[in-house]
């Protein structure tokens, strides 16, 4: 796994991941760049993530949704905030009704996304918050969390 | 979902937003303290310790007892669990994301 560090940090409600990639920023860029590749690793295998909108820049928006196994559509938005290319951006990200309009009853989290050169590999640190623990504790009771678990047993088993 | 759970989230955040709480919770959790003995351990009056525990104990984080004179603290293991476990689900998610990004540049020459 290419996981190297996870901080909680239950006062700011932040939930801090460092992980190490073996390609370069560059590459890793391109996986949010391109909305096919965003797609293939946003949703987990059993709620796979269709990107609609794709505008990374400052000011841009980004739509996609998330499809359950029933065939239910969860959708979502980034409203991306600074792009510092390929070292990382920022962005909001929500949720949003079937047309994408923002869903402003459901929390919002704050992301920075920063990818730096490391011994020819990218250290990648992914910093996510919540305003508050209501709004974690939505996020989690919503839909989109689940098969999640499912998701990391099945690359577990991929890669096993 | 219910509205319950939310306050019970509120609450204890709330709880552990706070150094000194944090501190007594530790102490509570290694073993039963009277609430007169934690007092004893902060530069700060008795009853601003008591506060500290009231809010711990509505937060469903800690338990009291009467013992004589004494009120008795002691922590509720499951309790603080159930907090980090908020964080650690929302961990499981991003671990799935870094796999499948990791996945994804190793299929092809980067």
């Amino acid at each position: 796994m290419p996981v190297t560090d996870v901080t909680h940090d239950m006062d700011a409600l932040t939930l801090t991941i460092v992980a190490d990639f073996a390609a370069p920023p560059e590459r890793i860029w391109q996986v949010y760049a391109d909305p096919r590749q965003l797609e293939r690793v946003w949703g987990p295998p059993t709620y796979p993530a269709t990107v609609v909108d794709h505008d990374l820049r400052p000011g841009g928006r980004m739509t996609y949704y998330m499809t359950s196994p029933e065939g239910e559509k969860f959708a979502g938005y980034w409203e991306i905030a600074t792009v510092d290319e390929p070292a990382g951006f920022t962005f909001d990200d929500g949720f949003a009704h079937l047309d994408f309009t923002p869903n402003t009853e459901m929390p919002v989290s704050r992301n920075e996304f920063r990818f730096a050169a490391r011994d020819g590999g990218t250290r990648a640190t992914y910093v996510s918050t919540y305003a508050t623990a209501d709004a974690l504790q939505q996020v989690l009771d919503m839909g989109v969390v689940e098969g999640a678990s499912s998701a990391i047993n099945q690359i577990d088993a991929l890669v096993s | 979902m219910a509205e319950d759970d939310e306050d019970r989230a509120d609450a204890l955040f709330h709880a552990l937003a706070d150094r000194t709480r944090r501190d007594i919770m530790r102490r509570v959790l290694a073993g039963e303290h009277s609430v007169s003995a934690l007092a004893a351990g902060y530069d700060m009056s008795f009853a601003a310790v008591q506060k500290h525990v009231a809010v711990l104990e509505r937060a469903g984080l800690l338990t009291k007892r009467r013992n004589g004179r004494e009120q008795l603290a002691s922590g509720d293991v499951a309790a603080v669990r159930s907090v980090g476990s908020m964080l650690t689900e929302l961990e499981q998610v991003w671990r799935g994301r870094i796999a499948r990004i990791d996945e994804l540049i190793a299929e092809e020459p980067s």
